[in-house]
Parts: structure tokens; C-alpha cells; sequence
């Protein structure tokens, strides 16, 4: 019986091929994309998580007020259209009408008030409330001394939706844009409570569903049908794949299992682009890695001492053989192509001399420091990675060349982490930091001297941190930029943690998925993708 | 014998509760947390996420919550997999550990077991040689190397198998193979050592005194004995390989739970290494009493009742 | 063997003569002709020999240091041949001079001499050398006919041969001398590892068989405890907390692996306990720590032995797998776990780095279990 219906289909569909027809209902095949992520994301409740892993799976489940298309540029999501009254302070938003949970609802204005006050609630305990913190009242309510209702945003109308912030921030539209703006459906969270990011329970605004959730395997994503613009929404099903081992990635695209990869590793970058060619995607990314140096100690304590390091270190050579061009020479702490800055960005001064001629200037300060050649040993601490490895090895070796011994030490992550947050008794470290919004300030407050869990120097800068409260007020986006870059040329002098490369992103994208376009945020919705065969 | 095995399921519950008392005072000896992330969380959001997972109360406190809840069943909820409780994960991993450490044990053990007879039976002729040859290069490769040879060989270049994944039984051959290799190896030369051993007995040595067709002596004879030193490799065997193994699982992209002890342990996810702790403490005490069970059945000389 | 005046060890030493007169020394003697006899663990035996030479003298001894750094050999494949290659000394040349902002005219390789006719309108600066020396390539860097007005002269140097027999790896080290240290590493840590389970084992098991009954009893079920807690969990911990200590983590590591020699050790001494010898010791009045140490430990050692020498492979498998969850030993230094491990995740593009260090390890853990398995034969009391 089976065989001949096989029989029967098979000469319909020869049938159909004969004729012409193409795309009959009854044999469309469902497109299918396996994306592979870097990892599972710790959670699909968008108040849980923080990664960059995490973003990628949750901007294709729900929809913000506003989104980012596939080159990266901000356009209206559920909102419609926004006005901001004069003095900066309050965002009026209007929503969409044919905005719909993936359950039919409509989704509203209090659907979003709903979000942001949960994730402020100190009950949630959300990971990056943080970020949302510009909202009025904010900060108190997250740390528990008002009750959650009194928050600066509320719901006007159901398609109305008035935020107050508390200080102007002019990169508030694009701070929406970060999963912690994310509208919940409040009616399924209430019923569900912890368990609303279950498969069946999850309710989504975005261009996909929840289908399944395998940790360690896959998550599966069905087209959500209510989505507004559900018509141009190309894939039928995305499989979101972890891959904590990035070489796997590459040999399953190889294999053509998956059709793109989130992160390639950099020892293999030289073979796959003479294997893969234009496949292999590097672009430049908001993201800095530098060295912090504890200036607190005695031996840091003289900027020149520190000027003299950050000098030594070829930053050329680390990106181009240490990370096989896959990280870019760095030269400040915002890295280029940042919004709402200066045109001409602040850099250390020495970027473009000759290597030999920066050594030979920086063993000059370190005499006027009264360093010596051999004097000073440091201690350079990186935590578990090949790559980290490979580049401090690399440094210490740049640092011997204008005589400055050093030992390597290699920590364990979360050891590492902790210690460098609880002030640990380190030489130079390595951090690094990428961009949450695309703004200057999301990379100059890590300096702030009350920062105290991401400042690991703890470097203390009374102009710095003048500076950086001055460019809080400023509403003038132009005057603001200047006031930043002014706090970053001030940083670069004193250079308490030294850039060294900048983030790329790195992907391999299959040439049947069509829409991927590089870009600084490394932001790739799957509804702007599509897939053919 | 059913006395016997209730005993000994009975005095497995101290062992068990020392074990996870001893894995819980280390794991949180270890310096920092589950929250300390590359990206460091605001100090107050610290303080939050420390009360929701009751971080901020007294060690012994934790230990005894964490306790009751075992009691109970209850394994926690993890902190690095916020979705799912502990229970949830080793749902879904657990049955793909057994089925992937169960076909590689049942591999290892015809294969191995074949080839350490073989071998035996022509000892220092050239098949024993190369039988204990192969054994030994199987021991000394590390999987890390094996596992992703195999993926590219087989799932790149020459397309007849994933290179990774999880669904098919087509997926499960690499990694099946991988795991079994090192376990055929040691199987071949265990099954080896003691084939000699039996073939130069006595009873074997009478039973082919009166002529008996070797098939059957070795059948009959030599085999029963040489099974032993096997099976008690192999219950502390079963019982690692059933549980997982973190090299094999990360590089193939398989759900099973081996990762999350790797994962848990460097994440500080204290209940889910508890979890991975408890779970692995059952399985050794599990298979270590199938191996003496299967002494008494094997074994005349061995009896139970004390 | 020490000769004491007190009676007890008098009399100890008359029961340890009389033992000895047993089969205790004819055991071992008959166990090393039969050992020589086998032609794979003579063969073993040499080859671990020579490791141990290599790990001992190799790094010392190889044509460059293990933890240089060549900027200009980043990832070179393994050759007999000299580097640099003749078709990179040029442009190498040409692109340090002109890091020095010098115009080039043309430049002429003699053999191992390089010179090139410079010009810089700002003067020639002695200090040009230095980029010139500062390539791998080049050493022995001199200017030569200045000219009066001294903005022209020669700039020559000799081409530096540089040998890499296994290539060097991502930061351009040499991995012929990473291999060799690579070697003492590791089979430091496996004989230290080794020897910490081999000290405590033995101690354990012997007390625990000796004493017997309730004391036995108690000291076996910790055993069994400790079965139970997983290896794995205990090793990240050691990571965790010895992190920058290697040394400590793999006597800790020993420290773990003594549960199967505890065990083997303590079914010898329960045997042991019943024979003659130890019985007429005890008629003689030998103190029970005295019988121990005299007569039940240097007895059980064949057991222990083969052993020891599966244990060694075992632990720096171990050791590698660690390097492969990126836990392995502190940079400069090196070991075959994380050298292969490094090789691994470069295996497509750099061939070299996983196959030479995994040569190595494959052989010396071939010689480790072909003696193991040879000293069991020889020791196999039933085989004689």
C-alpha cells in the first residue's frame, strides 16, 4: 500500500515538473535553517540573560519597541513611531496595531510596562537590569527601597506607551534595542510563572515560535503566523545549535549540517579562508580587549611606567599572527565606528611610529621613571584559552625587549573573574568588553572610579569621573561627544588598562543563506534571512 | 542473594550521603561564584541573584536545604541553565549517555573479547602480536584526538556519516566507535591475560588431554574463567562510560550529561555538579554490586551469605 | 639493608635472613632473566631509557631554546632544511629596511651574505642595524662604505640558519625543543603522580591487610568511598585550587589514584600474612611495624610494579585530558598533553603540531605498557 502511493506522488510530481508548476501546496518543503549559536542561552526569560549567544535566539522569538534590521540600523519594531519631549526626558511611544503575540493577543502598552517593572522587581533578580536603569526611578525599585509601581513608564492607552527617564540619554533608542526592552505577555507569564519559557507555554511576539528546547542540542523554532510581517518571513523553521567547541561548527558546515556559524576558531582562520573563500565572514565588532594594570601598586603607580608598556606591545603582530587577522591592532579604548561620537576619535598617540622607535621611547621613560632594564618583572594573568595564552606569551616577550622581565599565571574562569573583581593582588590582566549599546559611554563608564566590578586597576581619575557625570547631563549630542572624548584622551594618558585589539566578529555563512550582512553589532535576524537550496 | 543485595543497597546510603557531603563542602570551597561572569554584574544585582538562590545564607544552612531537598527528590533548579531544574536536564541527557555508553560497551565487548581470545589462542604468533599492538596504540590515543579525525574522515570528506549531532542512529556511530575503541583495547588485553591463564589450567589442560576440539575447550572451559577479571574491569567502567564522557559529547555536539559535570564544575553551577555528583555515586554503586553479583553466578567459589 | 646493634633488629634481621634464604631474592633474580629474555620489554625498556636522556638532556641540547619566540616563524612547517627559505630572505630584507625608512637599491644574496646599498637623506644613523638584526633571519648586521656626506651606504648581514626539525607552533616557538620538554614534563608528572599513589597505596593496603578485622573493615569502606566521588570532580577542584601550581596538583592527583593500589596491596598482605616466613618473624618477636615494612611490603612489589607501570600512561593521559579542557601546565612550560591538545585544534591547517608530539606520547605509552605487561609475565609465579 505504501509503495504505491510513493508510486502515485512520484508520478504527480513528475506530472507537476512537466507542466511547470512549481511550489505545490502539498509538496512544499518546509525551509529549515540550522543556525549555530555559541552556546545555549541560560534562559529564553530575556530578564535572565546577558550574552551575546542569548540575544541572538531572542531577538528571532519577540519583538522590542524598536529592532535592528539586518545592517544593523534601528527601525520601528512594535512601536510605530516615538516623539521625545524637549528637555529629553520623556519618550512617548505609539505601538503598532497589528502588533500579536504568538497566541493571537494584541501585544500592548502594558504589556511592556509589565516587562520593564518585572525586570526591576529585586524578586526577579535580573542579571542586566541595569540596563534599563536610565528609567526614572529605576535603580531605587531594583534595589528593593520603592515598590515597583512607581517606575517611569506607563501604559497611556493600549497602544500608547510614556516612559520618563531620568537623565537625558541620548542612546536610549538604541539602549531598546538590547533584550532587556522586550515586551512579556503578562497574562502567560502570571499563569505560568517561572515555567512561561517552557515549549507550549511561551508566549512570543517575534518572528518565531518556541517549538522545542534541548539543552545541549538544539532549539527549534516554528514561523510565528501572527507576526505582522509574518510575509517576508522566509525560513519556516530555525534550529538554533550550541556549539561550545567552535572547530565542530566548522566541520559540520563543512558537512553542510548547519548553514551558518556564530564564531570560527582564530587557529583555523588562515586555512578556511583558502578553503572557503567570501564564506568566511570577519567584521569589525564593538568590542576592545586591553590589559589592565593594578595601578594601585607601588611599581604602576608612574603613568610613564605604564606608557612605556603600552608602547612596547606590537599590537600588529598580535592581531595579525596571534589571531590570524581575526582581532584588529587597537589603539583606544572605544573602538571605531562607534555612534554618537567624535569624527576624529582619540588614539594613543604613538599608533602610527615604528615598534623600534616606540621601544626605544619607551625605555627612555622608563629612565625618567627611574626603572632599569631588568628591574621591573610583572606578572601577566589570563584567564583558560588558547588564544589568551597565546597572546600574553607574545606580550611578555614585546616587554623584554625594552627589559622588563615577566611570569605568566593562567586562572580557571570563574576563579579568574572573581578574582579580578574582588581585587586581586595582579600585576597586568587581560579583560576584555563588548559593546551592549552602541554608544561611547557603554565603554567609558567601565573607568569610573566608583565602578568597582568592572574598574579591575582601580584607577581612580577625579577629571575622569567629573567628565563622565558631565557628558550624564548633557543633552547636546554634539557636545557630549566631546565631553567623552575628552574623558577618553585623559584615559589613553594614563592608560591604567592598555588597549591592545579590537573584537571582530567571525562567522562562516553558507552561500545559500542570503541576507547576512556583516555589520558592527553583529546582529542577524533570522526573519531578514533566507535560505535557498 | 536477595538479602544480600538489600544489605548492600542499604549500606550505599551512607556511602552516598558522605559522598555528597564531602562534594558539597569542596565545590563551594572553590573560589568563586556561579554569577562571576566575564562580564561582571552590578553589585546589587549580585545581592539579588545571591538571595534568589539562597547564596546569601550560611553555609550549613545551604547544606541542610540542599539535603532536605535530596531527601525529597529534589535535585534544584540550576543556576546556569535558568529554564531547567537539575531533575530536567538528566531527563533529557541521561537516556542519551546510557544509550551511547551502552553501545559502546556492548562494541568494546564482542570486539574486545573476540580479539583477546584470538590473540590467546595463537599467542606470540603474528595475530597476537598485532592484537596487542592495536590494543595498545587504542590505549594511548586520546579520544580529542580520535573524535575529531573520525568527524572529519567520515563526515566531511567522505560524507557517509554526521560529523556531529544528535537524532539518528546514523549519528551515533562516531561517537559510538570513539568511545569504544580505548575499551576494546583494554578488553582485548584483559580477555587475553586470562584466556592464557585458563588454557594452562588444569581442568582445560585434562579436557584437552582427552581430546576435546579446542572450539570447545575454549568454549566450555576457558571462557567462564576468563570472564572474571572482565567483568570487575568492567563494572567501574560501565559505570563511567554510561555517565558520559565530556570529550566525546563536546566535540560531536551531543545532549548527553558527561558536559555537565565539566560545564557545572567551571561555571560553579552548584546543583548541577551535586546533581552530576549523586548520580555517578549511584551508578559505581550500582555496577560494583552487579560485579559481585555476577562473581556469585559465575564463580562457584564465591558465595554471598555471610 | 641497615645493621643495628638492639636485639629486636637483630632478631629481625635473623627472621629476614631466613626469609631471604627463601624465595624472596631468587624471585626477583628469576624475574630479570626472564625479562631479558623478552625481546619487547628489553626493547621497551631501551626506549624509555632513552626519553628519560631526552627529558633530562633534550632541551638543553636542542638547537634552540623551548620558550623562544620567533616572530618570523609563526607556524613554520617542520623541515631537516635550514630556515629561512631562499625566496623569503629577500623580501624580508627589503621590508626591514624599509622600516628604517631607508631607500633600497639593489639587493645581492651571496650565500650567507646579504647586502643591499642604502640611501636616507637624513643621514646614515648606526642604529639601522638594529632593525636588521631584529629579524630572525638576519644577524651580524654592519654598515659598510659610508659615504663622505654620509647619506649612503651598504648595508650588510648574514642570513641566521635557524633549524626546526617539527616546525614551530602558533607563537613561533621551536617544537623539537617544545617536544623535549614537553617529554620531561610529562613523564615528571606521571612518575610523581605515580609515586604518591605508589607511598600511599602501599602504606594503606599493607596496614589495612595487616591489621585486619574491624580496623581493616572501616579502612576499606573509606575506600569504597571515595570510589564513589567522581574522579573528575576532584581533579577540576585541584585545577581550581593548585591552578598555578602544577606540582602540587599532580602529587594531589596521586594522591587520588592510590584506591587501586590500596586494594591490590591489601589482598597480597592477607595472603602474605598466612605464610611461613612472616609467621616465624612473629614467633621471633619482630614488632608488627617491623614485618611491615620488612616483609610484607618487599613482597607484595610485583603486583605493585606492573602496576605502577600502567599507572604512569594513565596519568598522563590525564594530564592531557586536562590540557584538552584547557587546564594543562603554566606556560613557557610544556607538556604532551597540552602540546597534543594545541595540535588538535590545529590539525587542518598545521599537521606538524599534532603529529610530532603525538609520536611521542604514542611511543613512550607503547614502551610503558609493553614493560608493564613484560614484568607481569616475569613475575607471574605461576609461569615458572
Amino acid at each position: 500500500m505504501i509503495k504505491t502511493m510513493l508510486k502515485a506522488s512520484a508520478l504527480s510530481l513528475a506530472l507537476a515538473a512537466s507542466l511547470g508548476v512549481t511550489g505545490a501546496p502539498a509538496f512544499a518543503q518546509e525551509v529549515v535553517y540550522n543556525r549555530g549559536n555559541d552556546t545555549d542561552p541560560s534562559s529564553l526569560d530575556p530578564h535572565k540573560t546577558s550574552t551575546v549567544a542569548e540575544a541572538h535566539v531572542l531577538r528571532d522569538l519577540f519583538e522590542g519597541l524598536v529592532v535592528y534590521n539586518a545592517a544593523a540600523e534601528v527601525i520601528p519594531g512594535v512601536a510605530e513611531s516615538w516623539e521625545t519631549s524637549e528637555d529629553g526626558l520623556v519618550y512617548t511611544f505609539r505601538l503598532r496595531e497589528d502588533a500579536r503575540w504568538s497566541n493571537g493577543d494584541p501585544v500592548t502598552a502594558s504589556d511592556f510596562v509589565f516587562a520593564f517593572r518585572r525586570i526591576q522587581d529585586p524578586a526577579t533578580a535580573a542579571g542586566y537590569a541595569n540596563i534599563l536603569h536610565p528609567i526614572k526611578n529605576a535603580e531605587a525599585i531594583n534595589s528593593g527601597e520603592m515598590p515597583k509601581e512607581e517606575l517611569g513608564a506607563r501604559a497611556i492607552d493600549e497602544r500608547t506607551l510614556e516612559i520618563t527617564l531620568a537623565n537625558p540619554t541620548p542612546y536610549f533608542i538604541e539602549l531598546l534595542t538590547h533584550q532587556t526592552g522586550l515586551p512579556l505577555n503578562q497574562a502567560s507569564v502570571e499563569e505560568h510563572g517561572d515555567a512561561f519559557t517552557r515549549p507550549g507555554n511561551l508566549v512570543s511576539n517575534g518572528a518565531f515560535m518556541l517549538d522545542s528546547f534541548t539543552p545541549n542540542d538544539r532549539i527549534v523554532m516554528r514561523k510565528n503566523p501572527n507576526f505582522h510581517d509574518a510575509e517576508n518571513v522566509q525560513i519556516d523553521v530555525v534550529n538554533f545549535i550550541p556549539f561550545e567547541e567552535r572547530a565542530t561548527c566548522v566541520r559540520r558546515f563543512e558537512a553542510g549540517e548547519v548553514q551558518s556559524c556564530s564564531d570560527l576558531p582564530s587557529e583555523q582562520i588562515t586555512e578556511l579562508r583558502e578553503r572557503l573563500g567570501d564564506q568566511v565572514r570577519i567584521a569589525p565588532y564593538l568590542g576592545t580587549y586591553y590589559l589592565p594594570v593594578k595601578v594601585t601598586k607601588e611599581k604602576f603607580a608612574d603613568p610613564r611606567v605604564r606608557e612605556a608598556m603600552s608602547m612596547a606591545i606590537d599590537r600588529v603582530f598580535l592581531a595579525d599572527e596571534i589571531w590570524q587577522g581575526t582581532m584588529v591592532p587597537a589603539y583606544s579604548l572605544v573602538p571605531p565606528g562607534i555612534n554618537n561620537y567624535v569624527e576624529d576619535a582619540p588614539t594613543l598617540e604613538y599608533a602610527d611610529v615604528d615598534i623600534l622607535d616606540r621601544e626605544d621611547r619607551a625605555i627612555a621613560l622608563l629612565e625618567e621613571a627611574g626603572v632599569a632594564a631588568g628591574e621591573l618583572t610583572v606578572d601577566l594573568r589570563y584567564n583558560t584559552s588558547e588564544n589568551n595564552k597565546n597572546t600574553m606569551t607574545a606580550v611578555g616577550e614585546m616587554l623584554r625587549n625594552i627589559g622588563i622581565e615577566s611570569t605568566l599565571t593562567e586562572m580557571e574562569g570563574a576563579t579568574y573573574f572573581n578574582y579580578l573583581k574582588e581585587d586581586g593582588d595582579f600585576d597586568i590582566a587581560r579583560a576584555g568588553w563588548i559593546g551592549d549599546y552602541n554608544d561611547p559611554q557603554n565603554f567609558l563608564f567601565l573607568y569610573e572610579s566608583d565602578n568597582l566590578g568592572f574598574n579591575y586597576p582601580r584607577w581612580a581619575n577625579e577629571d575622569y569621573d567629573r567628565l563622565m557625570q558631565q557628558a550624564e547631563t548633557e543633552t547636546d549630542l554634539a557636545a557630549r561627544a566631546e565631553i567623552l572624548a575628552e574623558a577618553e584622551r585623559l584615559f589613553l594618558s594614563q592608560v591604567p588598562a592598555i588597549p591592545i585589539l579590537y573584537y571582530t566578529s567571525k562567522a562562516l555563512v553558507s552561500p545559500k543563506l542570503e541576507g547576512w550582512e556583516d555589520n558592527i553589532m553583529n546582529v542577524h535576524g533570522t526573519r531578514f534571512l533566507s535560505l535557498s537550496n | 542473594m536477595l538479602g544480600f543485595v538489600l544489605r548492600r543497597l542499604a549500606g550505599a546510603i551512607p556511602t552516598i550521603f558522605i559522598v555528597v557531603t564531602i562534594a558539597f563542602f569542596m565545590i563551594r570551597a572553590a573560589p568563586g561564584g556561579p554569577f562571576d561572569l566575564e562580564r561582571p554584574l552590578d553589585p546589587l544585582i549580585m545581592q539579588n541573584l545571591n538571595a534568589a538562590f539562597h547564596l546569601d545564607e550560611p553555609l550549613w544552612r545551604q547544606y541542610l536545604l540542599y539535603l532536605g531537598n535530596l531527601l525529597q527528590g529534589d535535585f534544584g533548579p540550576s543556576f546556569t541553565r535558568r529554564d531547567f531544574s537539575v531533575a530536567d536536564l538528566f531527563a533529557v541527557g541521561l537516556p542519551v549517555s546510557v544509550t551511547l555508553g551502552g553501545l559502546a560497551l556492548s562494541l568494546a565487548l564482542v570486539v574486545g573479547a573476540s580479539l583477546g581470545v584470538l590473540a590467546a589462542l595463537r599467542q606470540n604468533k603474528g595475530a597476537d602480536y598485532a592484537v596487542v599492538g592495536i590494543a595498545t596504540f587504542g590505549i594511548t590515543i586520546p579520544n580529542f584526538v580520535v573524535a575529531p579525525i573520525l568527524s572529519l574522515l567520515f563526515g566531511v570528506w567522505m560524507g557517509w556519516l554526521p560529523a556531529g549531532g544528535w537524532g539518528t542512529p546514523a549519528h551515533m556511530v562516531l561517537p559510538v566507535v570513539t568511545l569504544a575503541l580505548p575499551q576494546i583495547a583494554i578488553i582485548a588485553r584483559l580477555t587475553r591475560g586470562a584466556t592464557i591463564e585458563a588454557l594452562r589450567s588444569n581442568h582445560v589442560r585434562t579436557a584437552r588431554a582427552y581430546g576435546l576440539p579446542t572450539r570447545v575447550v575454549v568454549v566450555t572451559h576457558t571462557l567462564r574463567a576468563a570472564i572474571l577479571p572482565v567483568v570487575s574491569y568492567l563494572g567501574p567502567a560501565a559505570a563511567a562510560l554510561l555517565t558520559g564522557s565530556v570529550v566525546v559529547e563536546t566535540i560531536f555536539g551531543i545532549p548527553g550529561i558527561g558536559r555537565y559535570f565539566v560545564q557545572g564544575a567551571l561555571a560553579r553551577d552548584y546543583t548541577l555538579v551535586m546533581g552530576t555528583v549523586v548520580v555517578i555515586a549511584i551508578f559505581v554503586v550500582i555496577f560494583n554490586l552487579l560485579v559481585d553479583l555476577a562473581y556469585a553466578l559465575l564463580d562457584p567459589r564465591v558465595r554471598y551469605e555471610r | 639493608m641497615q645493621m643495628r646493634l638492639d636485639p629486636a633488629a637483630d632478631s629481625d634481621d635473623l627472621a629476614r635472613s631466613i626469609a631471604d634464604a627463601g624465595p624472596s631474592r631468587s624471585l626477583w633474580q628469576d624475574a630479570w632473566l626472564r625479562l631479558r629474555r623478552n625481546k619487547a620489554a628489553v626493547a621497551s625498556g631501551l626506549v624509555l631509557a632513552f626519553f628519560a636522556l631526552v627529558a633530562i638532556f633534550g632541551p638543553a641540547l636542542a638547537p634552540n631554546p623551548y620558550d623562544r619566540v620567533f616572530p618570523q616563524y609563526v607556524r613554520v612547517p617542520a623541515s631537516l632544511e635550514a630556515y629561512p627559505r631562499a625566496d623569503s630572505i629577500v623580501p624580508e630584507f627589503e621590508s626591514v629596511l624599509a622600516r628604517a625608512r631607508v631607500e633600497v637599491g639593489d639587493i645581492s644574496l651571496d650565500g650567507g651574505t646579504i647586502s643591499a646599498p642604502i640611501v636616507s637623506g637624513s643621514g646614515i644613523d648606526p642604529r639601522f642595524t638594529r632593525f636588521v638584526e631584529r629579524s630572525n633571519l638576519f644577524t651580524n648586521a654592519r654598515i659598510v662604505d659610508i659615504s663622505a656626506d654620509e647619506t649612503r651606504a651598504t648595508m650588510v648581514a648574514d642570513v641566521a640558519r635557524t633549524y626546526f626539525f617539527f616546525g614551530t607552533d602558533a607563537n613561533g616557538r621551536d617544537l623539537f625543543a617544545r617536544t623535549m620538554i614537553g617529554v620531561r614534563i610529562s613523564l615528571a608528572i606521571g612518575l610523581l603522580a605515580s609515586l604518591t599513589a605508589l607511598v600511599i597505596g602501599v602504606a594503606y593496603g599493607a596496614v589495612a591487610g595487616f591489621l585486619g578485622g574491624r580496623i581493616d573493615g572501616v579502612m576499606m569502606r573509606f575506600v569504597d568511598i571515595l570510589y564513589s566521588l567522581p574522579f573528575i570532580f576532584f581533579v577540576i577542584l585541584l585545577v581550581v585550587f593548585f591552578g598555578g601550581n602544577f606540582v602540587l596538583m599532580f602529587l594531589a592527583v596521586g594522591a587520588i589514584e592510590w584506591l587501586d593500589m590500596a586494594r591490590i596491596v591489601r589482598g597480597q598482605t592477607i595472603s602474605l600474612k598466612r605464610q611461613e616466613f612472616v609467621q616465624a618473624a612473629e614467633a621471633l618477636g619482630v614488632k608488627p611495624g617491623g614485618i611491615v615494612r620488612r616483609h610484607i611490603v618487599p613482597n607484595t612489589l610485583g603486583p605493585v610494579v606492573v602496576y605502577l607501570t600502567l599507572l604512569v600512561p594513565k596519568v598522563i593521559l590525564l594530564e592531557s585530558f586536562l590540557s584538552f579542557l584547557g587546564l594543562g601546565v603554566q606556560e613557557p612550560l610544556t607538556s604532551l598533553g597540552v602540546l597534543i591538545s594545541e595540535g588538535a585544534a590545529n590539525m587542518q591547517g598545521a599537521t606538524w603540531m599534532l603529529v610530532f608530539p603525538a609520536i611521542t606520547l604514542i611511543v613512550i605509552l607503547f614502551a610503558l605498557n609493553f614493560l608493564g605487561d613484560g614484568l607481569r609475565d616475569a613475575l607471574d609465579p605461576r609461569d615458572r
